[in-house]
C-alpha cells in the first residue's frame, strides 16, 4: 500500500540532499568543534557555512543565530530572557492559538511566577485583531510572543505590523516562526521583530534541531548555562549534523519557496476544493486568503475526526484531527475553539498539510476516497444535518 | 495513534448491526454532538424477554463505535434479566481492553443500555433524562453525582484522571474537579464529601475586618481568578469597605461584553457563598 504523507505542520521528510551533506558529521567527520585539534576543528568551517545559510532564508545576520534543539527550545529561550532582561516587567502578550510551546510556558509563568498574560482572542477566521493587540499593551509589558503561521489552520498573522506597534512602545516582540519559515518570504531586515524562532523539522531537515534569531544589540540572557559554545548564548556541545542539515534545509527552502506558492498551493486547492464541492455539510477552517500555502483545515460535520482519521489510515493516508479524541483530551483544539467553531464541526476536523513531495495522482486518490469514508460514518451516526447545530448537550455547557 | 486491540479496530471498522430499527421495543439516546460522542441503542424483544435483536447509531471516535458494536453482539440472545446486569467492564473485556482515556465510551454503551431497557419496561422516554435526584457535578458534560458515582464504585476508580476517563467529568473547564475529588473521598468511604475545604466555610460571621479582607483575598485568589484565568482574564482586588468590595477586571475580561455578568454571576455569587451573603461587588 502506498503512504500519502499529508501531515507535513506535524512533522516533515528529511530531504535527500540535507542528509547527504550531514551524513560525513556521523562517520569520518565525528570531531568535537570546541577541541583544539585540526579534527574537530575543521567541522567549525561548514558550521559557519551552515549559520550563513539560515540567516540567508531568514534576511539576518549569521551571528543574530543561535542554534538549539528545537523549537520549544527557541520559544522558551525567547520568552524567558526577555523577561530576565526587563525584571521590572510583569506582563506578557499572546494568542489563544498559541503552540503548547508558548500556551503552557505562558500558562506555567502566570500560576507560578507571578505574570500576567493576556490572551489575544481570534475571529472566526482565525485572525486577530490589531486594534485589541493595540489595546493590550501596556507600560508593565515585557514581550509580545505571536505566531507567524497557524499551525492548526494555516491562518498568518500581521506579526510584523505587530512588530513595529511593539518597536514605538519599547517592548520586545518575538515570533514563533516554526511553520511559517520556508512557507512565506521572511526578511528580517526590514522588520522590528526582535526575535523568531524556527524548527528543522518542519523544513525537510531532522528533528532535534532549532534556531532562535535574536536581533543584534537585544538584550540577551542565555537558558542553558554552561560552556561557550554559540559565544555564550546557548551552552551544550553542537549537534553538528543537524546544525549543517539544518542550514542545507533553509537553504533548499529558499530555492523551493516559489515552488511552495505556486505548485503546491495549487495542489492544496485542488484538495480543498475537490473535497468541499463533493462533500456536504463540510466547511473550511481559517481564513481562505491569509493563510500558509500548504495547509488546509476542513471540518466534516456530525462525524468525529479520530474515526476519519483511523480510516483515512486503512487508505494509506495521513493526516491529523483537531478532534479531541486524537489526544486524549476531551475537548476540541483550542484553537477551532478559539475561533467559535460550533461543536458539530470542531469534533470533526481534518488537517491536511502538504510539501514539495506531494503529487496530483495523491490529492485525486484522496478525493476519490475521503467521500466514501465521511459517508461511512455519517450512516453511522445517529445525527443528521437537519436541525441539529450541535450546540445541544444533554445538559447545556457552562462554558458556552 | 492510540493503541487499540485487533478486536477494537475489526468492530470499528466493521461494525454489526450498525443502522437504525423502525419495530423497536426499546430505545435509549445518550450523549450528544457537543460532547463528542452520541449513542442511540435500538431492541426488539420478543414476549419472553428475550432480546432478538439489537442495532445502534454512533458519533464517536473508533473505540466509541467498537463499543457500540460490541454491546450489541453482547445483547443479542439474552433475556432482559440477564442485559440488566452487563456492565461497561463487560463491553471493554468483549473488545480485549479499551485504551483507559477511552473507558467512558464503553459506559456510554452502558448508559444507552440502561436507558433502552427503562423505555422497553415503559418508565422512561428514549432519551436520557436526567430528572433523577442528586447533583449536577459536571456541567461540561452534564453528569450528576450518582451516575459519577457509580463509576467510580463500579470501576474501582482511585484518581480524578480515572473519573475523567470514565465518565468524561473533569476533562472540560475543570471546574468540577473539586467535586469529583469529594466524590472520590466520598466513595471510598472518607468524611470528605461533606467537609468543605476550608477557603470556603461558611459566611464571615464573626470574623475581624482583617480575617474578612484576608477572606475576601483568598477566595478570589483561589477560586475566582483561576476560572477568569483560563478565558485570559484577570482580576484585582482594589478595595473592601464593610459589605462593599471593588474590584477591577483584568485581560480578557476588561471591555468584555460579559463583563457585567462575570461581576454579579461568577465574583459576587462566589463571595456571597463563600464569605457573606451581604457580599455586593463595585468596579473599582
Ligand atoms: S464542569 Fe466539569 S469539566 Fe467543566
Amino acid at each position: 500500500m502506498q503512504t500519502i504523507y499529508m501531515d507535513n505542520n506535524a512533522t516533515t521528510k528529511v530531504d535527500p540532499e540535507v542528509l547527504g551533506e550531514m551524513m560525513p558529521y556521523f562517520t569520518d567527520l565525528y570531531g568535537n568543534p570546541s577541541s583544539m585539534h585540526r579534527f574537530g576543528g575543521q567541522i567549525g568551517a561548514k558550521m559557519v557555512e551552515a549559520r550563513k545559510r539560515v540567516a540567508d532564508l531568514l534576511g539576518c545576520e549569521p551571528d543574530e543565530i543561535i542554534f538549539t534543539a528545537c523549537g520549544t527550545e527557541s520559544d522558551n529561550t525567547a520568552i524567558r530572557s526577555a523577561l530576565s532582561a526587563r525584571p521590572d516587567k510583569k506582563h506578557i502578550v499572546t494568542s489563544r492559538v498559541e503552540h503548547p510551546a508558548i500556551l503552557s510556558l505562558c500558562k506555567h509563568l502566570e500560576k507560578r511566577e507571578g505574570y500576567a498574560v493576556t490572551y489575544l482572542s481570534v475571529d472566526e477566521s482565525g485572525n486577530v485583531d490589531l486594534e485589541e493587540f493595540r489595546k493590550s499593551l501596556r507600560d508593565d509589558t515585557a514581550i509580545v510572543s505571536v505566531m507567524w503561521a497557524n499551525n492548526e489552520t494555516g491562518v498568518i498573522f500581521p506579526v510584523e505590523e505587530m512588530a513595529t506597534i511593539c518597536r514605538e512602545r519599547d517592548i520586545i516582540f518575538h515570533t514563533d516562526a516554526v511553520q511559517a519559515v520556508g512557507k512565506v518570504a521572511i526578511d528580517l531586515r526590514k522588520t522590528p521583530i526582535d526575535m523568531l524562532s524556527l524548527s528543522g523539522h518542519k523544513l525537510h531537515a531532522p528533528k532535534g534541531i532549532g534556531a532562535l534569531f535574536v536581533r543584534k544589540r537585544l538584550p540577551y540572557r542565555p537558558f542553558l548555562i554552561g560552556g561557550h559554545q554559540e559565544r555564550g548564548r546557548r551552552a551544550g556541545t553542537e549537534n553538528t549534523a543537524g546544525v549543517i542539515g539544518l542550514g542545507k534545509a533553509c537553504e533548499l527552502a529558499g530555492q523551493h519557496i516559489e515552488d511552495e506558492n505556486t505548485r503546491v498551493k495549487a495542489l492544496r486547492d485542488r484538495l480543498e476544493n475537490g473535497l468541499l464541492d463533493i462533500i456536504p455539510h463540510a466547511r473550511l477552517n481559517g481564513d481562505r486568503q491569509n493563510r500558509l500555502p500548504n495547509t488546509t483545515n476542513i471540518s466534516f460535520g456530525y462525524i468525529e475526526g479520530e474515526a476519519i482519521l483511523l480510516m483515512l489510515d486503512q487508505l494509506g493516508i495521513c493526516a491529523s484531527s483537531g478532534s479531541a479524541c486524537t489526544s486524549g483530551s476531551l475537548e476540541p483544539s483550542h484553537v477551532l475553539r478559539a475561533m467559535g467553531v460550533p461543536y458539530n464541526f470542531a469534533h470533526g476536523s481534518i488537517r491536511f498539510s502538504l510539501s514539495r513531495y506531494n503529487t496530483e495522482e495523491e490529492v485525486d486518490f484522496i478525493i476519490e476516497n475521503l467521500p466514501k469514508v465521511i459517508e461511512t460514518l455519517r450512516k453511522l451516526s445517529p445525527f443528521s444535518a437537519e436541525g441539529d447545530d450541535g450546540s445541544s448537550c444533554t445538559t447545556p455547557r457552562s462554558t458556552e | 495513534m492510540w493503541e487499540y486491540t485487533d478486536l477494537v479496530k475489526d468492530h470499528f471498522l466493521n461494525p454489526r448491526n450498525a443502522g437504525t430499527m423502525d419495530d423497536a421495543d426499546g430505545i435509549g439516546e445518550v450523549g450528544s454532538l457537543a460532547c463528542g460522542d452520541a449513542l442511540k441503542l435500538y431492541l426488539k424483544i420478543d414476549d419472553n424477554g428475550i432480546i432478538q435483536d439489537a442495532k445502534f447509531q454512533t458519533f464517536g471516535c473508533a473505540s466509541a463505535i467498537a463499543s457500540s458494536s460490541a454491546l450489541t453482539e453482547l445483547l443479542k440472545g439474552k433475556s432482559v434479566e440477564e442485559a440488566q446486569k452487563l456492565t461497561n467492564k463487560d463491553i471493554a473485556d468483549y473488545l480485549g481492553g479499551l485504551p483507559r482515556e477511552k473507558m467512558h465510551c464503553s459506559v456510554m454503551g452502558q448508559e444507552a443500555l440502561e436507558q433502552a431497557l427503562k423505555n422497553y419496561r415503559g418508565e422512561a422516554g428514549t432519551v436520557a433524562e436526567h430528572q433523577h435526584e442528586g447533583e449536577l457535578i459536571c456541567e461540561c458534560f452534564g453528569l450528576m453525582d450518582e451516575e459519577i458515582l457509580r463509576a467510580i464504585k463500579e470501576n474501582d476508580l482511585k484518581t480524578v484522571e480515572d473519573v475523567t476517563n470514565f465518565t468524561k467529568a473533569g476533562g472540560g473547564c475543570g471546574k468540577c474537579i473539586p467535586d469529583l475529588e469529594n466524590l472520590l473521598a466520598q466513595a471510598h468511604g472518607e468524611k470528605a464529601a461533606c467537609s468543605v475545604p476550608e477557603a470556603s466555610a461558611p459566611p464571615a460571621a464573626g470574623l475581624t475586618n482583617m480575617q474578612r479582607m484576608h477572606l475576601i483575598e483568598q477566595v478570589i485568589d483561589e477560586e475566582i481568578r483561576p476560572m477568569l484565568q483560563k478565558d485570559g482574564g484577570n482580576i484585582e482586588l482594589v478595595d473592601v469597605d464593610r459589605t462593599d468590595v471593588y474590584v477591577r477586571l483584568l485581560g480578557m475580561c476588561a471591555g468584555c461584553p460579559s463583563s457585567q455578568a462575570t461581576l454579579t454571576g461568577l465574583v459576587e455569587a462566589q463571595l456571597r457563598e463563600k464569605v457573606d451573603p451581604e457580599i455586593s461587588i463595585k468596579e473599582g
